[in-house]
């Protein structure tokens, strides 16, 4: 064939597990080429299939996948990854633009596994606190069972003003419990015209999450979402993605709010 | 060049024709209809004229040929993943003009958005298409409110007369066959008038998505996906993985068509669909044919052939629909 296959995955060695929840682990996978946070790969399965997962963190020469165990594809992953590699493909969409939140204050807000896609932008600015002029993420899970990056979220306290909450306590928690949005209105914000807000989770989360955000005065233009739909190929072929004349693979899955509200599936 | 030749020299020409490539052809099968004593026509492959069906459109369109409904992409065995091997001959394929127009959409999506398509490119750069005239429309055709009726990038254009068949040839092989052929003048046959016209709107507003016009449909469509498998231009599939047996250590990669008015197109693990309703599934395929393509790629999606109407086992209109969003706007705007 004389043109290059997209279809055809490259092996990845798993160079480390970091296990979660039961049902939710990151896999560190070599990969030495370019990737931004909220680009995704396609986990390729020989047999059973493939998945679009996000890059929950940038390494030297190597990727994070946070998976989540949810059906055939990440069933198998969890079975048979032991000591050993996976293909893959990708990177593919858009991913965010660190550039674009430099020197401002930014507040962003993640519901569960959407913290994956967005996890890159929070370590960069962990890493880098005198880029931003004040960063606060809120991170919100179902239950504290349900946490991710619990190591990370020690070291980003240090620096960044971190609030994370759970939807339901359980005995013996006692961290901040409530929804995301209820910590949006008292988060101090100096220069509102100019304020970035980051939003990923599930649909009704960000739509409530981009309510409050302008309520708050928030700037449309300033928002970024990044969007989950059906995905087959990745590369703008099969379709299930599209919404309106918007291939989510290709176009997004990062989409600035001026964009992302119109979309209408 | 045009020719006249005989019957019999073109069965001739087409096994030679048949050393190097497969020949595909709307065929008849007699009682394969989607309705009680209807016959189906549709694509296959056809050694002499006599197999083609000149004189019906067929129900099925020739994406097939470029698309098949079921195509492996990789073969895998325990250590090793091995691309699938491309078709050993080149093809040749009868198609009308407004088919010949959805070639165009089949390659923006599989040549031109995102990567290029190393498999639809493998088949089609090795596909010659030969025009089919029509001499009058057919049932549901709106060709001409498509601009799709007429078409001159055809390899070669053959029409069956009831003596003879003229040729017109863009084709060096084909040229050279017929060298000694009578030269003859030949234009292809195209309609310029349809029983169905359909007005599109020059932009439809947001309000239209969420009209009671769409539910309608959520009541009648049953999701059988028939108007998109039709369809000449949708190109939508799913991946398929499997294994061929129980130890599990061979298996393949294929992808299968796919449709967006059929459950499961839109679902993500956990059960959440984001297109429930059938209204909202024809709103989505409605807006993509007139609308979404053509703010993407310039052109619109649709080439009026008509087959989603003549296939619809609810008697769904799409030339219908087209005009009542049409009257929408208008009413809108007004
Ligand atoms: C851009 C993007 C980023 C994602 N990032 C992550 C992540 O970082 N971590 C994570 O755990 N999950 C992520 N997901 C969701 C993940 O892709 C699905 O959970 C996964 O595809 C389920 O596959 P499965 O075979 O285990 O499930 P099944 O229910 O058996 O799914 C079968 C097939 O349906 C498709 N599919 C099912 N759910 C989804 C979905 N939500 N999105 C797209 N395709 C789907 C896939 O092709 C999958 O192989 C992401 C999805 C998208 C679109
Ligand atoms: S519109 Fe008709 S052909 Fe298309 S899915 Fe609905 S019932 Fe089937
Ligand atoms: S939407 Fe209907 S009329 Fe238009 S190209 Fe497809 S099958 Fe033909
Ligand atoms: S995932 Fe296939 S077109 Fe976007």
């Amino acid at each position: 064939m004389t043109t290059t296959n997209p279809y055809t995955p490259f092996l990845s060695e798993i160079k480390a597990v970091i296990k979660h929840t039961d049902i939710e682990y990151t896999f560190r996978m070599t990969f030495s080429g370019d990737a931004k946070p909220g680009q995704f790969f396609e986990v390729s399965l020989p047999k059973f299939g493939e998945a679009p997962i996000s890059i929950s963190g940038i390494g030297e020469n190597t990727v994070d996948l946070t998976i989540r165990r949810v059906g055939k594809v990440t069933a198998e992953i969890f079975e048979n990854y032991v000591g050993d590699s996976l293909f893959l493909r990708g990177p593919y969409g858009n991913g965010f633009s660190i550039d674009n939140y430099i020197d401002k204050e930014i507040i962003l807000i993640a519901g569960g596994t959407g913290l994956s896609p967005v996890k890159g932008i929070t370590d960069y600015f962990s890493a880098h606190p005198k880029k931003t002029k004040g960063f606060t993420l809120i991170a919100g899970f179902k239950s504290p069972n349900d946490v991710l990056f619990k190591a990370d979220f020690e070291k980003w306290k240090k620096n960044l003003n971190v609030i994370l909450t759970v939807d339901t306590p359980i005995d013996g928690y006692c961290g901040k419990s409530g929804m995301v949005t209820e910590y949006i209105p008292s988060i101090p914000v100096k220069n509102i015209d100019d304020a970035i807000g980051i939003v990923v989770g599930p649909p009704m989360m960000m739509k409530c999450t981009i309510d409050e955000l302008l309520k708050k005065g928030f700037k449309e233009a300033n928002i970024w979402i990044s969007q989950e739909r059906k995905m087959c190929c990745g590369i703008g072929k099969c379709g299930h993605c599209k919404i309106d004349d918007t291939y989510i693979c290709l176009d997004g899955p990062v989409f600035n709010y001026t964009k992302g509200k119109f979309l209408k599936d | 060049m045009g020719y006249q030749i005989n019957k019999t020299k073109m069965n001739t020409l087409f096994t030679d024709l048949l050393e190097n490539y497969t020949i595909y052809a709307p065929k008849r099968f007699v009682g394969g209809g989607t309705f009680a004593d209807t016959d189906c026509i549709r694509y296959g492959e056809i050694s002499t004229l006599e197999e083609i069906e000149f004189s019906e459109k067929s129900d099925y369109s020739f994406k097939e040929v470029l698309l098949p409904i079921s195509e492996t992409l990789f073969y895998f065995t325990e250590a090793v993943m091995k691309e699938s091997d491309p078709p050993l001959k080149e093809a040749i394929v009868f198609l009308r003009s407004c088919d010949l127009h959805s070639l165009n959409r089949l390659d923006t999506i599989y040549l031109k958005n995102g990567p290029v398509d190393p498999y639809y490119k493998r088949l089609r750069d090795h596909t010659h298409f030969i025009l089919m005239g029509c001499e009058n429309t057919f049932e549901n055709c709106f060709c001409v409110s498509m601009g799709t009726n007429q078409s001159t990038n055809y390899d070669a254009y053959i029409k069956v007369t009831a003596e003879e068949v003229l040729i017109d040839s863009h084709w060096n092989l084909l040229d050279q066959a017929l060298a000694n052929a009578q030269p003859f003048t030949v234009v292809p046959d195209s309609v310029s008038i349809n029983n169905i016209s359909v007005e599109i709107p020059e932009s439809i507003p947001q309000s239209v998505f969420d009209s009671t016009l769409w539910d309608d449909y959520t009541a009648r469509c049953i999701a059988c996906g028939r108007c998109t498998f039709v369809c000449p231009t949708c190109t939508c599939f799913t991946m398929q993985d499997l294994f061929y047996s129980d130890n599990g250590k061979a298996g393949e990669r294929r992808r299968v068509w796919a449709s967006c008015q059929v459950d499961g197109y839109t679902d993500v693990a956990g059960g959440h669909a984001f297109r429930e309703n059938k209204g909202q599934r024809m709103r989505f395929k409605v807006m993509h044919k007139i609308s979404d393509y053509k703010k993407r790629f310039d052109n619109q999606m649709c080439t009026g052939c008509g087959r989603c109407d003549d296939i619809c086992p609810e008697y769904i209109s799409f030339s219908n629909c087209i005009n009542k969003v049409n009257a929408l706007v208008k009413e809108e705007n007004r």
